[in-house]
């Protein structure tokens, strides 16, 4: 059961009325169809979070969005292991990207996997002049010679790969050509679209052009053959969630794209049902494998125990009473650790206020979990979120609650220091401005260095991990005792 | 079940559970189509040969694992070391946002910086409509003392013209025409992170020496002496150490950019987007300086040859870290100044080399690889010459053709550098090859060194920026005398537990 509640429109709406009023008048009347309060809908048991998304960023405004290559290279493509994965440009998007985003995985670094190493063309000023490509043919052999255990180069293409006009997918079929293997050219440059989210449709694309049907490894299907989607195994999350689905007798043929191999993502469209996680990220290549290969696909949610339980039996429902009894059969099993978990942690959390800023599904995924702890969601809002994810946000927020798309640093940070919630869920960029603020503050990108938090093995760490960040003694050490009223 | 809430097992745990070790064997067998254990054992083993290192030194246009980053976040990192100043930088969002996680992670600090978003259209049309409408919001919302401008690469191969455009934002009122606009182009693809320090620097005393029109007293000395740290993850401790230098010596400074403040603010309630930083009244002053100084070569160079055709005198180190290096700079600063060097710092030293000559058994002769910035190499490499190690491999990715042969000159200088070999735009995967064929006793680096201590078992300390894995190692000093103890003790303690790692008979109480 989700908790009952409802938060104060009226003072929500004066806030954002109050951080409209700093702006230049044009930026102003742009940023005020990105800020809302979830209103009552006329959907039953749904709110409305009606804002503006998937626009352009207003100049000038520290925005904490990302561009396309992150989306691409550091979303999708990255964390597939036995790739080798180029930044291609100039040194720095690599640089920057290098292995930040914790995707787990097993293998032997720079022998048969590639996760946590930054391979770049270095671009130098004659590359611009002269263009790229020559050299990717070249660097390509090279990184074969390094890497012969890889199955398989990508192209990620950076801001300037566009604008000078190189030929990387004539580069790509060349290779190829030469080496059998599969090469992905990636037109993820960072000034397309407006955030990171185009980057994963192009990521998602160019999987569907230069991966499927270029020649898939021997299988057997079976009738419990399922993808693992759009998961990328952020401190291992991928795990618990693959142990409960083949808990309940399901088997996962590929994992998307946390700990994947070229071989699962090649394999996938012989399965015979597609499970997202993050929507946002992947939801075009499950459209695709629907359309083309009849294969459906269903969203789950394995944040907190209200949202397992749920997303289980909506699995399930999609096969035999076999599978439907495992379900109900693991979600007993795992039923004494929930009840411990909250038994411990819930009086410790209970009431607890929370503003959450993050990116593809976790602005909406993650908040029946910190209601599972008593915690109530006052604030939301994604970097990078479009209409539909803010259609599916209204099934999980409550009334009152402020909504913010590509909230600005301004306006973050305005919006904290007026409510003054207990705990601020957002990214690095955010965390130390508020903590210094005096609020509470997790990374719930890369959670903190911490995790899993999916599943329930990762319920367990994300209510210990909340606990730690409210209840930390250092809190009450802000002010010095000589200045305590 | 191997969770619980009473003792909650994480990532660090909870995958060696039996469940998790059977989950991943199972999946490697039936789905994950790898190259078979033999095959891996074997190519891990090949790539520790000579054969293997001659074909990795071969490589031509491959780059792996580099240690250096792009133009504008040196430019960002320059920015915020002027009072009140907004870095910000025109071209893809995206950047900006790699550039402030990058320094958060570091400094575990807030990085304010903005980005005037430009997308495909500005692609097309070029990004004036974003910097007049960027530097306007700024401008309004984040209420600045200076605006600083970088570029990113998409801006600079597009083409676009920061001067014309700041003044034509100028002229549409984004900003007062008298408001400090700074600016730099900074292409990723020229140089790295030091050169786009360089770059941002000179645009700023530019601004201020030549655009602006102020009062300008050239020739009017105003007896001061500039310095210009440089890039440095150690900033923030190493400019306090050296105000406390020049305020020992009773010499009077200006630090050209200093982010001692805005990087480490209090937690006391109250989140100061700016804080500290150079005055702008000093920067303008600064044209009267009596020298300026750059600790870092080649974070400085065009800023000082700037300088120089202004009419003063200037003079450049290598990271002022380690003994010499640090009387060098001493006696550089008293020469410029007419201040002598103080009892009190000549005592500081003097306690520096007796800690040296407590220890000199346990560092001599000991083979060290270090990695990183062209100064710092140089400065670490110098440093454990003067401790009796030698210093083996000396990488810098960023490093070119001049600095090696300084690096050469400087292994010239010992008996403990021969057999040292610098190796400029060399990458950290060449240094796996160097460091299987050729192993050291230690490595010294950056936290991206931890991969390599992984693969060859070679203990890595951590020296240098960046640091991510470790915390508040840069709120410690590294430059000075007393950064050169700090430097000293973390060495020795790498060295100790080594050696008691390393048998249990000689596992002694005293050393």
């Amino acid at each position: 059961m989700s908790l009952d509640y409802t938060n104060d429109t009226a003072s929500a709406e004066a806030l954002i009325r109050d951080v409209l009023d700093q702006y230049p008048e044009k930026a102003a009347k742009k940023r005020a169809r990105h800020l809302s309060v979830a209103k009552p809908a006329e959907e039953e048991g749904a709110t409305s979070c009606g804002v503006k998304s998937n626009i352009k960023s207003i100049p000038g405004v520290m925005t904490i969005r990302g561009c396309a290559y992150a989306g691409s290279k550091g979303v999708v493509w990255g964390p597939v292991k036995d790739m080798v994965h180029i930044s291609h440009g100039p040194v720095g998007c690599g640089q920057y990207s290098w292995s930040q985003r914790r995707n787990y995985f097993n293998g032997t670094v720079g022998i048969d996997s590639f996760v946590t190493m930054q391979v770049t063309s270095d671009f130098q000023e004659r590359d611009i002049v002269f263009g790229g490509d020559k050299n990717l043919d070249v660097m390509i052999d090279e990184l074969d010679e390094m890497f012969p255990l890889n199955k398989g180069i990508s192209i990620q293409s950076e801001c300037p790969i566009g604008l000078i006009g190189d030929d990387i997918e004539a580069v790509a079929k060349k290779k190829h050509k030469e080496t059998g293997k599969t090469i992905v050219p990636v037109r993820c440059e960072g000034f397309r679209g407006v955030s990171q989210s185009l980057g994963h449709h192009i990521a998602n694309d160019a999987i569907r052009d230069w991966v499927f049907e270029k020649g898939t490894p021997e299988f057997e299907t079976g009738p419990y053959d399922v993808n693992l989607i759009a998961d990328y195994n952020i401190g291992g999350d991928a795990w618990p969630s693959r142990k409960l689905l083949e808990e309940m007798g399901l088997r996962v043929i590929g994992m998307w794209s946390g700990d994947a191999t070229l071989a699962e993502m090649a394999r996938a469209p012989k399965a015979r049902l597609n499970l997202i996680h993050c929507y946002r990220s992947m939801n075009y290549i499950c459209r695709h494998m629907e359309e083309k290969y009849g294969i459906g696909w269903v969203e789950y949610n394995f944040f907190g125990p209200t949202q397992i339980a749920a997303s289980l039996r909506k699995i399930a429902a999609q096969f035999d009473e076999t599978i439907q009894a495992n379900a109900e059969k693991v979600i007993a099993r795992y039923q004494p650790l929930v009840d411990a978990v909250t038994a411990r942690y819930k009086p410790r959390l209970t009431d607890k206020t929370v503003m959450l800023y993050v990116g593809g599904l976790r602005p909406r995924h993650v908040t029946n979990a910190y209601e599972d702890l008593g915690m109530k969601i006052v604030g939301t809002g994604y970097e990078f979120g479009h209409n539909d994810d803010y259609q599916r946000t209204g099934h999980y927020v409550k009334e009152g609650t402020l909504i913010y798309d590509d909230v600005t640093g301004y306006e973050l940070e305005a919006f904290i220091e007026k409510i003054r919630p207990d705990l601020v869920g957002s990214g690095i960029k955010e965390k130390y401005a508020t903590q210094k603020m005096g609020v509470p503050f997790r990374q719930m990108h890369s959670w903190d260095y911490s995790g899993p938090y999916h599943g329930y093995d990762g319920f367990a760490i994300f209510a210990r991990d909340m606990d730690m960040a409210i209840n930390s003694p250092v809190w009450s050490k802000f002010k010095a005792p000589w200045k305590a009223a | 079940m191997p969770q619980s809430a009473e003792k909650t097992k994480d990532h660090v745990s909870l995958f060696q559970e039996p469940e998790y070790v059977g989950m991943f064997a199972a999946k490697k067998a039936a789905f994950e189509c790898r190259p078979s254990d033999e095959a891996v054992a074997a190519q891990a083993e090949y790539t520790k040969t000579w054969e293997y290192r001659e074909k990795n030194f071969a490589r031509t246009k491959a780059v792996i694992n580099p240690a250096k980053a792009c133009q504008p976040l040196g430019a960002v990192f320059a920015a915020a070391g002027f009072e009140g100043t907004m870095p910000y930088v025109h071209g893809s969002q995206g950047c900006v946002a790699y550039f402030r996680s990058h320094l958060a992670r570091h400094f575990k600090e807030a990085v304010p910086c903005v980005s005037d978003s430009m997308t495909e259209d500005a692609a097309v049309f070029g990004g004036l409509n974003n910097l007049v409408e960027g530097l306007q919001n700024t401008y309004t919302l984040y209420k600045p003392k200076m605006i600083a401008v970088s570029t990113t690469c998409m801006a600079e191969v597009i083409g676009d013209d920061l001067s014309a455009f700041i003044a034509t934002s100028k002229e549409k009122e984004s900003v007062p025409a008298d408001f400090p606009v700074s600016f730099a182009h900074t292409p990723s693809f020229v140089g790295s992170h030091t050169t786009g320090y360089d770059n941002m620097v000179k645009g700023v005393l530019s601004y201020f020496w030549d655009r602006e029109k102020g009062e300008l007293k050239p020739g009017a000395s105003n007896g001061k002496i500039n310095i210009i740290p440089g890039f440095d993850g150690y900033a923030v401790a190493n400019n306090r150490e050296l105000k406390r230098y020049m305020d020992e010596m009773g010499v009077d400074y200006t630090l050209l950019g200093d982010v001692s403040d805005v990087y480490d603010t209090p937690s006391d309630g109250t989140y100061r987007m700016y804080d500290g930083g150079t005055p702008l009244e000093a920067v303008r002053d600064a044209i009267n300086a009596r020298a300026t100084i750059g600790l870092q070569q080649y974070c400085s160079d065009k800023t000082l040859e700037y300088v120089a055709a202004k009419g003063q005198p200037t003079a450049s180190f290598h990271y002022p870290m380690g003994v010499g290096a640090t009387d060098a700079l001493l006696m550089k600063i008293s020469e410029l100044s007419g201040k002598p060097i103080p009892d009190s710092i000549e005592k500081e030293r003097g306690r520096l080399i007796d800690a040296m000559a407590d220890s000199q058994a346990w560092l001599h002769g000991k083979k060290v690889a270090v990695f990183g910035d062209p100064d710092f190499v140089y400065a670490m490499a110098a440093f454990l010459l003067e401790m009796g190690c030698e210093p083996t491999h000396c990488l810098a990715t960023n490093g070119g053709k001049d600095w090696a042969e300084q690096m050469e000159a400087l292994f010239a200088t010992s008996p403990f550098g021969a057999g040292c070999k610098a190796w400029p735009a060399k990458d950290l995967w060449h240094l796996r090859s160097l460091l299987f064929t050729e192993p050291t006793d230690l490595l010294i680096g950056s936290s991206y060194g931890k991969y390599l201590e992984k693969d060859t078992g070679i203990p890595l300390i951590r020296l240098t920026f960046p640091i991510f894995d470790r915390h508040h190692h840069h709120r410690f000093p590294t430059m000075g005398y007393q950064g050169a103890l700090r430097v000293l003790v973390e060495i020795l303690d790498r060295v100790f537990e080594s050696t008691d790692a390393a048998s249990d008979i000689s596992f002694d109480l005293t050393r």
